[in-house]
């Protein structure tokens, strides 16, 4: 119980990642969406920066240094394409996106 | 004993600001806990020893990414109660749950049917930014270097979606210009 172990931060980054995930199910708007995917990105991180730790081994922190810049440029991206849409339809609601006229 | 009494906190902290990002209504309240969230989950890597990535975490996710939401949210109207799927409960709960387990399974299965040696041991005697700096500039040049190249097409890409229009400056124009550029801007969207 007092020993911290690998199984602790795995168990938490499970529960982090089914809040996410949870997100990701019943969010309709998609900025709380892009919020969501946020918490599951973060919740692996944790994993593998455990797993670096406990087998001695840096190519977890490494992937999580790579994780880190993925999700900058998905931010940027993505925030972009929304204020494109928004501009267009003055909403970000996924139920006004699910078909795709262009 | 220090490191259980950290760990517990933190892990408590989280997943308390993580579950109000994923259920509030109000936006807002959703951007204020994600960014408390990420910070919390700095202090994860600093108990376990990876200085660099907890500094990276603040920076890069608190700093530079939350910053990005706020700056998003100026463009939304994020004012109002955020709508909601009401599907079954049970399904999303259950499914959530199933999902995670999975992922558990997909880390652990691994090191349990193997001993795993280290691929990238820790360096003696380097600081943790040391050590990643060796290893980062060496094994995994070539990926930091495409990881550079996408940052810089995303950047290209942000500046592209969001900067249409940014030339025109409201505060410069007369009242005449900016009915013209109004009359402009309903008749060919964007």
């Amino acid at each position: 119980m007092m020993e911290i172990g690998l199984n602790h931060y795995l168990v938490l980054s499970t529960l982090l990642f089914a809040i996410g995930l949870i997100g990701v199910m019943r969010r309709k708007n998609l900025l709380l969406l892009f919020f969501a995917t946020e918490i599951l990105l973060n919740s692996v991180n944790i994993a593998f920066a455990a797993i670096s730790h406990y087998y001695g081994d840096l190519t977890g922190q490494l992937f999580v240094f790579f994780v880190i810049a993925i999700a900058a440029s998905e931010v940027a991206v993505g925030l972009g394409l929304l204020i494109v849409w928004h501009k267009r339809h003055g909403n970000i609601d996924l139920d006004h996106m699910s078909t795709m006229r262009g | 004993m220090f490191e259980a009494i950290a760990f517990y906190l933190f892990a408590f902290l989280t997943t308390v600001m993580f579950f109000i990002a994923v259920t509030t209504t109000q936006a807002l309240h959703a951007l204020t806990a994600l960014a408390a969230g990420m910070i919390f989950i700095s202090a994860f890597f600093f108990i376990l020893g990876a200085d660099f990535l907890g500094a990276i975490q603040i920076v890069v996710y608190s700093g530079a990414v939350m910053a990005l939401y706020a700056f998003g949210m100026m463009f939304f109207d994020t004012t109002r109660d955020v709508k909601e799927k009401n599907g079954n409960k049970f399904i999303v709960f259950g499914l959530s749950i199933l999902a995670a387990v999975l992922v558990v399974v997909i880390f652990a299965a691994p090191m349990v049917s193997t001993n795993i040696v280290a691929l990238h041991p820790m360096i003696e005697g380097a600081g943790n930014t040391q050590e990643l700096g060796m290893v980062l500039f060496t094994k995994y040049l070539v990926p930091f270097e495409v990881a550079a190249v996408m940052l810089l097409v995303a950047m290209v890409a942000g500046i592209v979606l969001a900067g249409k229009k940014m030339d025109l400056s409201l505060t410069l124009m007369n009242d005449a210009e900016i009915i013209d550029a109004k009359k402009e801007q309903h008749k060919k969207v964007l």
